[in-house]
Order: C-alpha cells, then structure tokens, then sequence
C-alpha cells in the first residue's frame, strides 16, 4: 500500500519539474506547448478517494501555477479535469472491470482503453486551460486551434511516456 | 440541519470541486491584472532559486553565443564613446560636461524564465528590490524592447513581456517620426503589429520603428523591429502594419532594466496637467 503512495508522490515531483523546465520550453510554432503534467491524474489508481482525487489535482496546478506565473489557470483546469475523471470512467467501459491492482494504463487495459480515456480528459483540460488563459472568446478560433493543436502533443508525450516506463507484459 | 449535512455530504465530490474551484478562481482574479500584479512573494522567491539552479547548469551551453552578442555591443559601445571621433574642425563649440546630465540608468540582469507560448508571456530575472529594481521599470535587450517589469521581490521580478495583450509600446518610424503603438495580436512571438500611423505618412517594407520617448519608462529610439508589411484600405484613415519584432524572444538570456532617474518630476508635472 505505502509504494503506491510513494510511487505517486513521486510522479507528482517529477511531472511538476519536467513540465516546468523542460516542457515549458518547447515552444512550438511558438504557441503550441503540451502539458504532460496531467498524466499524473490520468494515471492516479481507481480505488482513489474522490476528495483526494481533487485534492491532490489541486495540489498539482497550484504547484505548476507557482512556476509559470499563471496563477489559479493550471489549479482551475487540473481541478475540472479531475472532476470529469470518474464521468469519463463510468462512461468509456472496458472488458475488465476496474478491480483493485489494475491501473489506468496501456498495459493493464490496453491501447484503445487508454487512447480514448485521456482524449477525453486531456480535452477537457486543455479547452479549460487556454480560454482561461486568454479570458475572451474573443479570438475564438486562434484558441481552439492551440487547443486541439497543443492536445495533440500532450497526447503523443503521455502515449510515449506509456511506451517508456510501462512495458507490456 | 442533520438533512443539510446529509445532503453535503452525499455531494461532497460535488462541492469540493466547488469550494476548490472558487479558490482557483480567486487566485485567477487577485494576480491576472496588469498594473496590480501582485506576485506572492515567498513563492516568487522559491520558484526563483529552483529557476536560477536550472539556468546556472544551462548558462554553460549558451556561452558562445552570449560571448558574441556581447562582443557585439561592446563594439557598438566603442564606436560611441568621444575618442572614436576624429575632430575635423578647429573653431568648435565648447561644451561643458555639466549641460548633459544622466537620466537613465541600466542595471543588468538574467532571465531565469521566460515563455514565448502563451497569449500573455512574462518573465523573470535575477534582480529584484535590492538591486534597484522596482515597478514599471523597462526592460530591453541588445537587440530591442523586451517589456515592463510588473512585480518585484526582494531578489527576483518579473516582467510582463512584449508578448502580452496588456503590454503597448509606444513607438515611431524612424525615418519619419511618425508615432504609434506597437502591440502583439498573438500568434508567433516573431511579428507584432503597429497601429495609428495616418495614411499620409510615407514608409517601405524594412524601415525601422523604435520607441518615442513618450512614455516615461522607455527612453527615446530603442529598437522595436521593422516594418514587414502593410496595408491601406481605401476608406481608412490608419494604415494596417505588420512588423518583425528585433528581439528574438525566445533567444534572451541577458536583458538591461532601464531606471529612469526624472521619473518622479516627470510624473508629478503630469499631475499639474491634469489640475
């Protein structure tokens, strides 16, 4: 039980650091930067307690929100992404049931599974994200293009993270 | 009561996503204005030393390039100072060195962060209160305009960057004098737009646009960029103006923050204006 604790607390250092000093520096295109902290909620177990599932998602904004100067925008979007979770869980089923010992991962549940999972999430987040960043709907569509654009990218990341760390058995 | 609770608590997940939801958005409402950015200090500060160790390692990759922009300006400041002058006429006026008297002090500093991706971009540097930095200060680089120092703690500040849709400049042709404002309307970091030039001034693609001096933060003919294209529709009295920002945003590593030693009196004449 303690290793799953410490498993994810880590995760949580290590996102945090990576997004801000590496991934805040992609820039591509010049506007179009991926959020790959979020896999920490993605990959969070089932079994979590819906107050901790916000709470620790709070937690995870507000921290990258001290580095990048956005205050509140990463804590807003984290919070609803993490509000959305256990919708988009009840409404993507899979063939297994989400019983203990299983994580939302490629390699328990599949490709499929997970590609439609954080599609959703990631989604949500990011549309969040950018209009709180700009507080207008003003520019509507220069908006959604960096939302679907950036989402993309924080896609293919999280799937290649999956692919790293997660070998299939 | 005890219904009350029971209903609380049957939709807590509900209402802490609430609760949690409001601070976000109070935290959104107290820092996302620009004249009142607050930063909360003791953060700015942590965040601050973890940005400084990460370019302390990285400052090593740049030395190259930093070494020659230097070497650049260095050159550029020679070519400046009295002794690279040749006098050629003998009956020349005498000046004494007490008409000139400084009005704008530059302090140098480090980017630790900086971010060119977002609608609205800002910076920080390694100076703060305690080496002179205070709010409002402009910030340039070799190359051009930067932005406006917006928050300030003990050691670190932040700038509001170029890059950012509160931030306009006022700005000039400088064949011409011309004058107008510069702003970026998003997009790439690399071109920004300028407005307020009537359609009787006369210009080309190229032609340089620097700061005016009007403001009494930035001193008079600093690099913005140059003019790359532009457009005049036959009803409007204001032409429609592209142009390439000279600072490669992405590229900064050393700025200046420029004090402006008059700014008081300045600022106090303006209010007699106003009376």
């Amino acid at each position: 039980m303690n290793s799953v604790y410490v498993r994810n607390l880590l995760r949580f250092i290590i996102l945090i650091l990576l997004q801000v000093l590496v991934f805040n520096n992609i820039h591509f295109r010049g506007y179009i930067n991926p959020y790959i902290y979020i896999m920490f909620i993605l990959l969070l177990p089932f079994e979590i307690p819906h107050w901790l599932l916000l709470i620790s998602a709070f937690a995870l904004g507000f921290g990258v929100d001290l580095f990048t100067d956005t205050m509140g925008m990463h804590t807003a979007a984290s919070v609803f992404m993490a509000f959305c979770r256990p919708s988009v869980l009840r409404m993507i089923s899979s063939t297994k049931d989400y019983e203990p010992g299983i994580y939302p991962g490629i390699k328990d549940l599949g490709f499929n599974w997970f590609f439609n999972y954080s599609v959703i999430l990631v989604l949500l987040h990011h549309t969040v994200y950018f209009f709180l960043e700009v507080f207008t709907f003003h520019e509507f569509f220069y908006t959604f293009w960096r939302i679907v654009f950036s989402s993309f990218f924080t896609l293919l990341f999280i799937i290649i993270g999956q692919y790293l760390f997660y070998k299939k058995k | 009561m005890r219904q009350l609770f029971a209903f609380l608590i049957k939709y807590y997940f509900f209402f802490l996503f609430l609760f949690l939801e409001i601070i976000a958005f109070i935290l959104i409402a107290n820092n996302s204005y620009y004249q009142g950015a607050r930063i909360l200090n003791t953060a700015n500060q942590l965040t601050g030393n973890v940005y400084e160790t990460y370019n302390n390692i990285f400052d090593y990759l740049d030395l190259k390039e930093n070494n020659k922009i230097l070497a650049a300006e260095n050159a550029l400041l020679h070519a400046q100072i009295e002794q690279s002058y040749v006098k050629f006429t003998t009956g020349e006026i005498h000046v004494n060195d007490t008409t000139y008297k400084q009005q704008y002090k530059y302090i140098d500093a480090k980017i630790i962060s900086n971010s060119t991706g977002k609608r609205n971009n800002y910076l920080m540097l390694n100076k703060g209160f305690n080496q002179g930095i205070r709010n409002n200060m402009a910030v340039v680089s070799p190359n051009g305009i930067v932005g406006i120092v917006n928050g300030v703690s003990a050691n670190f500040s932040s700038v509001m960057s170029l890059l950012h849709t509160e931030t306009k400049i006022s700005a000039k042709l400088k064949k011409t004098n011309a004058s107008g404002s510069v702003q970026w309307d998003g997009g790439s970091f690399k071109t920004g737009s300028l407005t307020d030039i009537p359609s009787h001034i006369k210009f080309k693609i190229g032609d340089s646009v620097i700061t005016s001096g009007y403001s009494l933060d930035f001193p008079e003919g600093i690099m913005v960029g140059t003019i790359a294209y532009y457009k005049l529709n036959s009803n409007d009295n204001f032409y429609k103006i592209k142009i390439n920002f000279s600072t490669d945003f992405n590229k900064l590593d050393y700025v200046y923050v420029i004090k402006n030693l008059f700014k008081d009196e300045q600022i106090n004449l303006k209010e007699l204006q106003h009376e």
